[in-house]
């Protein structure tokens, strides 16, 4: 398959700090719709990917291709606006604002000076807010301030603020860090609905919610690829479980 | 500026280059005082400058002492000593019940130090005058040396040159040399570790920031050589030291040195083929201009995201 | 007459009942009650008052709501005030009046340092239109400059503070040192007529202080406009995450740049309006000092509010003037304790105080009933706090918002 099929691909990248290679010579490729999750020991290397292809760290070297669109090139709001929505693993939400502020500052126009300034709140906007809020499962709770929020709910709230955002590539960090176990489940529930019009790549710990959610998992180690497949396949591999997975 | 004779030019550049070196000092010293708080703790004192007024007053009034005991040449290390550790004290009652509060909202420390800096102006001149004082210098401070016939050094320069270096030489000791320094910087990098591991974060800050207005302190009794003393003499400084701690990289001992001995040369040597005003225009111009283009300053350790 | 109100009521823009009712005192003590209560000696310092007000308006938009603090509003203002005093001083320097000079028709300041003829800067200022055009554009240029060297580099925070200080001290050394020029420390003083009309007469001045006071007014509609708009939520936004606007697709820096040259231009206007009531402008009201101190007049009524601000301005004025006279050691020890005592006890000023209790009073409780409890100020809000449970320990429903919170008349 040529590379202009994938939603993400990644080549070849690599990222120095001070010779310590963190990502080296990474090669990997997202389909549409895919749910990959990408697991690996503290400091394999996973945050670090996400903070190259959303444009928080610059690489050495490398590609990272979004729809066929080079992204190395970009500022990180530019990379936003080509579709990629990236959580943060805090929840990094307005919390002076409402959630229906929240939601609402995410919807995709009036991102400019003055299309913020003009910017009205129509009936579509209003749509679309309470729709977010339905699939994240906060329909009761738009005026509250985000800061009362449970921690849990806040994860939502930000999966919320990048669903308005409407990305092509959904990118989360531990989303289910901190989380009751209903709530795990509530989530996993989200993530498979949500991969029905885009792609989403996550980060976890959690055997357990990787199982429920994904399609295929990478493991990452030393910043490299160590293993790539199907859950299954991913645990029965003898370097994982040494360096992983443990028994 | 082109009256003068290559000769001419050299000895301007030598004696100018040695009255900047007494402001260098002055400005040296506060910066390191500011370098300390600022750049380790991230607070923003802009009442240093009435910490340096404390180092020179208490100076002058122990001149005046000094003066009427008759110990007038021996009294100046006494006085420097004096000053560093007024200044200290002040410096840790102030954190204690004023900047502690404040290290989340380094903006409001800002305002609440600029307020600070205007009561402590105001209890200057209640208390000594609004009138500018000067310190008796001891004899062997007066006059200067001749080295050829016409560069004329002074030597209050000199000595105070030599305060700064022994000052700057152990800033580094202390900081980097020293368990307490080793605790500092542990508490800059990482205060929650720190903390586990026994060290008294509060206490260190504390610390931290009394020393740096204690430095302010002899930076002030030094200031006593060159010039007198004022209510606003705090204020003289202050926009210099800051713009030396930033523009050498908050985080850099070296960087504030180099800062420092630049900013005030080249002030100096600009002021001479200029006038004053326009001198100083340039030279902060040149600073901003730089800062635009490197807001880290110009030696600013390199971190790692 | 009741649906005019409910429609004003209603407004979002002017914030509520409880904004209609601030906006409305406001107008009353500007328009009706100070001109009725203070002779004319008085209220032409009111007016001068008024115009610092602008000022604070600039920083409630700038710093209170965008957390950019700028120490050197002072540049902008003196722009603007320097603008209008160039246009006043060359109307009163025409050829006539000034025969007895060595060079007529130039002002007497660069008579006096053997200038023979104008600065080339100077010739617009011969012309009102472009005059006003001046004071509108190039304190907004200027601050375009400074932003776009600043915010698109991620400058910002006590950073930028410095440098803003930095270069109100460069300008107010500047136009010192270059006496020729500008005036010098002294400033440019005796201004008499714009266009034939003269400011000096007691009518002129209370025509100034009326126009003074609606052009305030249309400031803080401008700013309420810019705040409860889109851009005035992503502006908190910004203040509290920059992080999080930047990864929802916003540049920034445009934002930073825009309510900095906003902000300049606001101040200006007042600086205009300084020169205009009190007939000259100095390198006083354009360094260090004048630039904090209207951070204070900020701070002090309420950084958040735009109507604080005003009555802030005011109160610490009022306060200099009446302690300058009668205490003057005591002023000095009163400011700096107000910087800290404002800082550290009551950091949403006077408007926060007076909120945070007027809605406990019986009679004001139905202009609060569209409110939520004002926003808690605390500006750097990274950590989550469990304030669901202190909601509930304090017995009450967690707040419920408003549409537009955190903008404030």
């Amino acid at each position: 398959m040529s590379n202009t099929d994938f939603v993400l691909s990644i080549e070849d990248l690599t990222v120095s700090f001070d010779g310590f290679k963190a990502v080296d010579n990474l090669t990997m490729y997202i389909d549409k719709n895919e749910l990959r999750v990408v697991i690996g020991p503290n400091g394999a290397g996973k945050t670090t990917v996400l903070d190259l292809i959303c444009g928080k760290t610059k690489s050495t070297s490398g590609s990272i291709k979004f729809m066929n669109k080079e992204l190395t090139k970009l500022s990180e709001h530019e990379i936003v606006r080509e579709g990629v929505g990236r959580k943060f693993q805090t929840p990094s939400i307005y919390e002076n604002l409402s959630v229906y502020q929240n939601l609402e500052v995410s919807y995709p126009k009036g991102r400019g000076v003055f299309g913020s300034l003009t910017f009205k709140r129509t009936a579509e906007v209003e749509a679309q807010v309470r729709k977010v809020a339905e699939e994240i499962m906060l329909s009761d709770l738009l005026d509250l301030e985000a800061a009362l929020l449970s921690h849990g709910q806040k994860q939502w709230l930000e999966i919320g603020m990048l669903l308005m955002q409407d990305p092509e590539l959904l990118m989360l960090d531990e989303p289910v860090a901190g989380m009751s176990a209903k709530e795990r489940d509530q989530t996993a529930e989200l993530l498979n609905k949500i991969c029905n019009n885009r792609s989403v790549l996550v980060i976890e710990h959690d055997m357990e919610f990787v199982k429920k959610i994904a399609h295929k998992v990478t493991v990452l180690h030393q910043g490299k690829i160590l293993a790539e497949g199907s859950m299954d396949k991913v645990q029965e591999d003898e370097k994982v479980i040494e360096v992983y997975l443990g028994h | 500026m082109f009256d003068y004779s290559m000769a001419e030019i050299g000895n301007i550049v030598v004696m100018q280059g040695f009255s900047g070196l007494s402001m260098f000092t002055v400005l040296l010293l506060m910066a390191l005082g500011l370098a300390i708080i600022f750049g380790q703790m991230g607070v923003i004192n802009m009442a240093h400058g009435e910490f340096m007024a404390i180092g020179a007053y208490t100076t002058v009034m122990i001149s005046k002492l000094a003066a009427n005991y008759g110990f007038v040449n021996y009294y100046f290390i006494f006085a420097i000593l004096i000053a560093f550790m007024l200044a200290f004290a002040v410096g840790y009652f102030i954190e204690f019940i004023m900047i502690r509060h404040l290290y989340k909202r380094p903006l409001d420390t800002l305002l609440a130090t600029w307020g600070l800096s205007l009561v402590m102006q105001q209890i200057f001149r209640s208390t000594f005058g609004a009138k500018e004082v000067s310190a008796e210098l001891p004899e062997w401070m007066l006059g200067s040396f001749k080295p050829t016939p016409d560069i004329d050094i002074p030597i209050n320069g000199v000595f105070v040159m030599f305060l700064a270096i022994i000052v700057t030489a152990g800033v580094y000791l202390f900081m980097y040399r020293s368990r307490w320094g080793l605790r500092v910087r542990a508490t800059v990098q990482n205060r929650v570790m720190a903390g586990a591991v026994g060290i008294n974060t509060a206490k260190v800050d504390r610390m931290t920031f009394a020393l740096g207005c204690g430095i302010a302190g002899i930076a002030g009794a030094a200031f006593t050589t060159i010039a007198s003393t004022g209510p606003t003499t705090g204020t003289l400084y202050i926009v210099d030291s800051f713009m030396v701690v930033v523009f050498g990289g908050a985080a850099s001992l070296m960087g504030t040195i180099a800062s420092a001995f630049g900013i005030a040369q080249a002030q100096s040597i600009l002021q001479f083929f200029m006038t004053s005003s326009m001198g100083k225009v340039s030279t902060l111009l040149v600073i901003v201009g730089i800062l635009m283009m490197k807001p880290e300053g110009l030696f600013a350790s390199k971190l790692r995201k | 007459m009741n649906a005019i109100l409910s429609k004003l009521n209603s407004s979002e823009l002017l914030g509520g009942k409880k904004g209609v009712l601030g906006l409305a005192v406001l107008a009353a003590v500007i328009f009706i009650l100070l001109p009725l209560g203070v002779d004319i000696f008085r209220l032409n310092l009111v007016g001068k008052y008024l115009t610092y007000a602008f000022v604070a308006v600039s920083l409630v938009l700038l710093w209170g709501n965008g957390g950019i603090l700028s120490l050197g509003q002072g540049i902008f203002f003196g722009l603007g005030g320097y603008g209008m005093a160039m246009f006043m001083k060359l109307e009163a320097s025409d050829p006539i009046s000034t025969k007895i000079q060595t060079t007529p028709g130039i002002p007497d300041f660069m008579d006096w340092n053997q200038l023979t003829e104008l600065p080339w800067f100077w010739e617009p200022f011969n012309s009102l239109p472009l005059t006003i055009a001046a004071i509108l554009i190039i304190p907004a240029l200027f601050a375009y400059i400074i932003g776009f060297a600043m915010f698109k580099r991620r400058v910002g925070g006590v950073y930028f503070a410095i440098i803003t200080q930095a270069i109100a001290l460069i300008l107010s050394i500047l136009i010192v040192g270059q006496q020729g020029l500008t005036g010098g420390v002294n400033g440019i003083t005796d201004l008499k007529t714009m266009l034939g009309w003269d400011t000096r007469t007691d009518s002129a001045k209370y025509i100034l202080y009326y126009v003074n006071g609606i052009l305030l007014f249309g400031c803080i509609l401008l700013s309420r406009y810019i705040l409860t708009s889109k851009f005035g939520m992503l502006l908190l936004a910004m203040r509290d995450k920059e992080e999080r606007v930047r990864f929802s697709g916003y540049d920034v820096s445009d934002f930073k740049i825009f309510i900095f040259c906003v902000a300049a231009m606001i101040s200006a206007i007042g600086g205009a309006m300084f020169t205009l009531q009190v007939g000259f402008m100095s390198p006083s009201f354009v360094g260090i000092v004048p630039s904090i101190e209207m951070v204070i007049f900020c701070a002090v009524g309420g950084r958040i509010s735009l109507i604080g601000a005003v009555y802030g301005t005011l109160l610490v004025n009022y306060g200099k003037t009446f302690f300058s006279e009668t205490y003057p050691e005591l002023w000095l020890f009163l400011m700096g304790g107000l910087f800290m005592a404002v800082v550290m006890f009551f950091p949403n000023g006077l408007a926060g105080l007076w909120d945070q209790h007027a809605r406990k009073l019986k009679f004001m409780k139905r202009f609060y009933d569209d409110t939520p409890e004002p926003e808690r100020f605390e500006p750097t809000l990274s950590a989550a706090k469990d304030t669901a449970e202190a909601a509930v320990a304090k017995k009450e429903k967690p707040a419920k918002v408003a549409n537009m919170k955190g903008a404030k008349a």
